[in-house]
């Protein structure tokens, strides 16, 4: 009989359990029992009463899910006819648009949010100048504000999966389809859209989750229109006094309703399983006439005005500012006044933040990649379910969970930086995973067992064989990966401090402080550090493909 | 220094499905060994069996004296041909040819001298420096070979490796694979669907169906004295008959249809005995009498000419249809519809016991280890 030879993989199975025990059921098991037991440490549902019994809290969940419900459907409205008529259409600088799309996903939380009120809140430079020739426009505060910044920022996210299932859409069902008297509207609509259907639902949900934990944007922008991920925050560390069971319980319901969504995408994706491969894959045609032109409009008109706010903000960091009013002509001065702010200090942390925790996630995808696919059993299901956990749970409820679980003994790790490189690295961690392991899964494993009949370790194998075989796979994932724990802010603001803060944070702070000038510094700061991510990645993997 | 490889009650099973229920087998010292037998049969199971890549539910594999049940792969210095090639595709040819010797103390020069050699050899040196994924299937599958064949292995495992060559080219190829195991002295499992490779390349062939050898031996004699029906209709073509024996004092007939019999002399001495059989007779085999001379009656339903040979399917009496091949004469051949008269080859037919299936004449060869 074969024995379960012991092998190196199986301490590599233990050692990841272990650290998930730690670093993820500790902390989510931490929460859950704040949420139920009081302070006198007795089973409770007060807190959970407390919610259902007011319509302000449940109304901050009501908002939330209202809120991100409009925002899916309208960056799918916003990003399918994009996603289609760069797939469909030879365009004029096409990777003009695909590059700056995805810069436009990739931008800060709020700078989105900040750039628009500058542009058209209450004193903003549109308004006033509308306001001067007797044109008023509404108010960009509450719902539509969330709606509208929102929108702008996640309708790349459904551009970028989109452009990828289009590019798997065979030429000759468009042609049969088309044979058989279906085109235009109709094609689009029964044709490629139900071919598509699983990418619009895995884009909705993303978008979903995306919008649904966003702080920075209804913090900004939201005013009395509340959400839950600003609701724990206050609750956190609001002025009327800290609650952390509270937070807890709101924690576990936003949790329920993440969870509760994520199901019913999943199932709502079962009833479209079939696989595209494209033989031909589509010819693209010229866009001419006046419906060429309204494509021309569409499409610059949407990418440029996403873009809008990032641009601005790089304008006005030149612009003198005192405190929260800009006056007019150039200089550095705000600049000079980040440096005061610790801008060479977030500068370094965001770095190291972001090589460290990419290098982690990267190791820790690769082998939950190999566990999951070449040596399946149970723990390493076990694994691999545990690692999607993130996936449904806001940045705020992470940040708390860290919170809970380690500032008391044995092990006190708030207020360093290696609790915020965990939290990334649970956060981002699911994307990277699912993008490892569909890359794996696509090797056959009999290129390992032809390395180790020739003689290669088991070790040396993994290393110069299944790793190199899967770096495409992984590195398209992690530019996307590095651009969000570069940019995060929801858990980071609740676990920063002044030694860990990072660009990000910064310019959070000074946008709280009504330091507007040094705010717009520290973001075009972290534009152009995204902006060249992103350059450089195009650059060395020489393709304008980008998978997520 | 190559091996034998003995395999002793070998089991196999996929969950709860035995696969190979019991096979015991051995492959001599630098011998070519190939397996035959149809799709899902097991031959790339039993092979991977061998070089250690599934598990084994039961029973003992032998490296000579070694027990190899628990070896590393790593450590079984074998090569390996996979059946759908398994090559590296981040590494240009020569650095997947390189592999196996980089893993092995070899210095730099050697290992390049001996790839360069190798790469000749399969015809692929001008692809050296090219990555694998543009290349097509026949030009992975010598780059395969070579990465195989290059460290001069102790045992050398073959997933159907030419499969995807053309014909001049795999003939070419078989003799290059021939002509290095007996050079180096490599003991070899070879599989294949493809029988004429099977028989012009091997020292013997093992015949497997549904996990269970059947028959091993030369390919002569697997050709000639196939050990059962389903050998003799997977090996080659066979036309199938009912018939029987009788012996009357001492010598043996066969009789097929009402009319005539044939003597047969070749029957193996304690099988002589009064029995129904199963006739199995070649095309080859079967020969058109002239006028009425033969045992048999039949109709031509079809005809081919073929150049040396005409092909013949004929209706017999017995409500068969047989095939026959008879040397191309140069009277005109016969036309459908054609009365004929046809009788055997008595000596190189096969009768194959009606009750237990065996072959029941003499010289039938059958290497497999009753254990
Ligand atoms: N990993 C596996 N899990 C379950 N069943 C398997 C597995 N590998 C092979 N089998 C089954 O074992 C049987 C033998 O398969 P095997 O690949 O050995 O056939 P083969 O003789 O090599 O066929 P072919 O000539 O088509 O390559 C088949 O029925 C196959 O379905
Ligand atoms: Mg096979």
């Amino acid at each position: 009989m074969k024995k379960n030879r012991l092998e190196i993989w199986t301490f590599v199975t233990i050692g990841l359990l272990f650290l998930f025990f730690i670093f993820l059921i500790y902390p989510m098991f931490g929460i859950l029992k704040q949420s139920v037991i009081s302070e006198a440490g007795k089973f409770t549902l007060n807190e959970f009463a407390k919610f259902f019994s007011s319509s302000y809290y449940t109304g901050t969940i009501i908002n939330s899910f209202k809120v991100t419900v409009a925002v899916t459907v309208v960056t799918l409205i916003l990003g399918i006819p994009l996603a289609y008529f760069y797939s469909f259409y030879h365009l004029k600088g096409a990777k003009f648009l695909f590059v700056t799309s995805v810069l436009c996903g990739m931008s800060a939380p709020f700078i989105g949010a900040y750039s628009w009120i500058m542009l058209l809140g209450r004193s903003g430079v549109i308004t006033k100048a509308l306001a001067a020739v007797g044109i008023k426009i509404g108010s960009i505060y509450g719902f539509g504000g969330i709606l509208f910044v929102q929108a702008f920022k996640l309708f790349p996210l459904v551009f970028i999966y989109m452009v990828g299932a289009f590019k798997n859409i065979d030429n000759s069902l468009l042609e049969a389809a088309e044979s058989m008297g279906c085109r235009g509207i109709q094609r689009f609509f029964k044709i490629v859209i139900s071919l598509t259907m699983p990418t619009v639902l895995a884009a909705g949900l993303l978008v979903f989750m995306r919008a649904f934990a966003d702080f920075g944007t209804p913090l900004l922008i939201g005013e009395g229109y509340r959400t839950f991920p600003v609701e724990i925050y206050v609750q956190y560390l609001g002025e009327n006094g800290t609650n952390h069971s509270f937070a807890a319980a709101i924690s576990v319901i936003a949790i329920l309703v993440t969870a509760v969504v994520f199901f019913a995408q999943k199932k709502a994706t079962d009833r479209y399983k079939f696989s595209l491969n494209a033989l031909h894959p589509v010819e693209k045609k010229q866009a001419k006439g006046l419906k060429g032109a309204l494509m021309y409009l569409y499409s610059y008109g949407l990418v440029l005005l996403a873009y809008a706010p990032n641009v601005y903000i790089i304008y006005l960091s030149f612009r003198n500012c005192d405190k929260s009013v800009f006056k007019p002509g150039f200089s550095l001065g705000n600049y000079r006044a980040a440096m005061n702010k610790l801008l060479v200090r977030s500068t370094q942390n965001t770095l190291f933040l972001g090589v460290f925790t990419l290098a982690v996630i990267i190791l820790i995808s690769v082998l939950i990649a190999y566990l999951v696919v070449r040596r399946n059993n149970f723990a390493n299901n076990l694994i691999d379910t545990l690692s999607m956990l993130p996936y449904i749970m806001p940045g705020s409820v992470i940040g708390i969970a860290m919170v809970i679980a380690f500032s008391k003994k044995p092990l006190v790790l708030i207020g360093t930086i290696w609790i915020m490189i965990i939290s990334l690295v649970i956060r981002r961690m699911p994307y990277t995973i699912r993008s490892a392991t569909a890359t794996l899964m696509q090797i056959q494993p009999s290129i390992e067992e032809a390395a180790l009949s020739l003689g290669s370790s088991k070790i040396k194998t993994f290393f110069k064989i299944t790793v190199p075989m899967m770096t495409n796979g992984i590195v398209s994932g992690a530019i996307l990966s590095w651009v969000a724990i570069v940019t995060e802010l929801s858990s980071a603001i609740i676990l920063y401090n002044n030694k860990t803060i990072t660009l990000t944070m910064s310019a959070y702070v000074a946008i709280s402080r009504g330091n507007y000038g040094i705010a717009a510094a520290f973001s075009a700061v972290l534009t152009v550090l995204t902006m060249c991510s992103l350059l450089i990645y195009l650059r060395i993997s020489k393709s304008e493909d980008i998978k997520i | 220094m190559s091996v034998g490889i003995t395999i002793k009650n070998a089991l196999k099973k996929f969950n709860e499905n035995v696969i190979i229920p019991n096979l015991s087998l051995k492959v001599r010292d630098g011998e070519f060994f190939t397996l035959l037998g149809p799709s899902g049969c097991g031959k790339t199971t039993l092979l991977r069996m061998i070089a250690g890549f599934n598990s084994i539910e039961g029973g003992d594999f032998y490296f000579n004296d070694k027990r190899v049940n628990d070896l590393e792969p790593a450590k079984r210095n074998i090569g390996m041909v996979f059946q759908n090639y398994a090559i590296f595709p981040h590494y240009t040819v020569r650095k997947n040819v390189e592999f196996g010797l980089r893993n092995r103390n070899i210095n730099s020069q050697e290992i390049k001298d001996k790839t360069d050699r190798f790469l000749k050899l399969m015809k692929i040196d001008q692809l050296a420096d090219r990555k694998p994924d543009r290349m097509s299937g026949g030009q992975q599958q010598r780059v395969a070979l070579a990465r195989a064949l290059v460290i001069e292995p102790d045992v050398l495992l073959m997933d159907e490796p030419l499969s995807n060559l053309d014909a001049k080219l795999r003939v070419e190829m078989r003799s290059t694979i021939r002509s290095i195991q007996k050079q180096v002295g490599i003991t070899t499992v070879y599989v294949t669907h493809d029988q004429e490779e099977a028989m012009a390349i091997s020292d013997r062939i093992g015949v497997m169906k549904e996990g269970v050898l059947q028959q091993i031996s030369d390919p002569k004699s697997i050709y000639q004295r196939p050990i059962n029906q389903f050998v003799a209709t997977f090996i080659g073509r066979s036309n199938i008959l009912e018939g029987e024996v009788q012996v009357e004092s001492g010598q043996a007939y066969l009789v097929v249809g009402n009319k005539g019999r044939i003597p047969i002399n070749t029957i193996e001495q304690k099988n002589m005995e009064n029995q129904k059989v199963i006739v199995s007779a070649r095309p080859e085999e079967i020969l058109l009498c002239k006028d009425d001379t033969g045992i048999l009656q039949g109709i031509v339903k079809e005809c081919i000419f073929l150049g040396l040979n005409t092909h013949y399917v004929v209706e017999l009496e017995t409500g068969d249809l047989v095939e026959m091949t008879q040397e191309s004469t140069i009277e005109d051949i016969l036309s459908n519809g054609t009365k004929v008269s046809v009788t055997f080859n008595a000596e190189k037919i096969n009768l194959f016991g009606k009750k237990d299936g065996i072959n029941i004449m003499q010289g039938v060869c059958n290497d497999i280890c009753i254990s």
